[in-house]
């Protein structure tokens, strides 16, 4: 279950980004900002080793002491973060690698959605229905 | 299956509807008028292709290079849309490409020989469109430009 979710476009603007509502939620963006480079830097390594298979899911980012990041991204240099809670059960990594998948999916919906143009904040009810069945539960 | 044609026809009377559209509100086209009603056309295109490759570049693994793309454009783009892949590849390895398609889908139907080949144009815009949306999502700022020697072969070129 995560703790936030981001959607960022190529140009490294957020297209949507929703966090469980706490005290400090800039915290959550602050983090996202920091990943950033991080996932930067995974794509030019992998592109540098010249793999035969570039895999889109990037794998855990950083650490925190709190927190764990994760990251994905798209053929279409589109990123996908994940934040989740270091002391919840250790999430496996197929768990993760699924919760990428279900948002990549999400996000294809979008992009072919007419009525969306390219570049916008996502505000798709579906999209949101769908990462709200990813996120930390909150009573 | 009549699935195939559908797609075709819709295409025909996109062109013809964009074009009346336009004759409508002036009478007489010239040729500003003709250049709106295929940056409409192109237009349209560029949003399909941006939406088409986000959905076809899902499972793929990511693209080494620039080369790489054009394949993916070449074959897999092609087939899905057009049904078939395209017939040649060319490139002077500095950011130029032609891609030559001796039997165009959306060509075929209109003559095979060099009658139309002043209507040609038209039609071939929406998938000029088509392909520099798909380079644009893929992060490939181009310029896709499509030219016809003789029905219903055609070659585009574009320039990234």
């Amino acid at each position: 279950m995560a703790v936030c979710i981001a959607v960022i476009a190529k140009e490294n603007y957020p297209l949507y980004i929703r966090s469980v509502p706490t005290q400090n939620e800039l915290k959550f963006h602050y983090t996202v900002h920091t990943s950033l480079d991080v996932v930067e830097e995974k794509i030019s390594a992998a592109g540098k080793a010249m793999a035969d298979q570039r895999e889109l899911y990037l794998g855990l980012l950083y650490p925190t002491e709190d927190y764990k990041v994760y990251g994905y991204v798209t053929n279409s240099k589109v990123k996908f973060v994940i934040v989740v809670d270091s002391s919840n059960t250790s999430l496996r990594d197929n768990e993760i690698r699924s919760m990428f998948r279900k948002l990549h999916n999400s996000f294809t919906d979008v992009m072919c959605n007419p009525f969306y143009n390219p570049g916008d904040p996502v505000q798709s009810k579906v999209f949101e229905g769908m990462v709200s069945g990813m996120m930390v539960q909150v009573s | 299956m009549a699935d195939e044609v559908l797609f075709d026809f819709l295409h025909m009377e996109m062109v013809s509807h964009v074009y009346k559209e336009q004759r409508s509100s002036k009478g007489e086209l010239d040729s500003k008028d003709r250049a709106v009603c295929v940056s409409i056309l192109e237009g349209m295109g560029f949003r399909v292709g941006q939406g088409l490759i986000e959905r076809m570049t899902r499972d793929s693994p990511s693209f080494k290079d620039e080369l790489d793309m054009m394949k993916f454009i070449c074959k897999d783009f092609w087939t899905q849309v057009f049904r078939k892949q395209i017939d040649n590849l060319r490139t002077n390895h500095q950011g130029t490409y032609v891609l030559q398609d001796n039997k165009f889908v959306l060509l075929t139907q209109l003559s095979s020989g060099k009658q139309y080949l002043e209507e040609a144009p038209k039609y071939l815009a929406y998938s000029c469109g088509l392909v520099r949306g798909a380079l644009s999502n893929l992060g490939l700022e181009s310029v896709v430009t499509a030219e016809v020697s003789l029905m219903p072969s055609c070659e585009s070129c574009n320039i990234a």
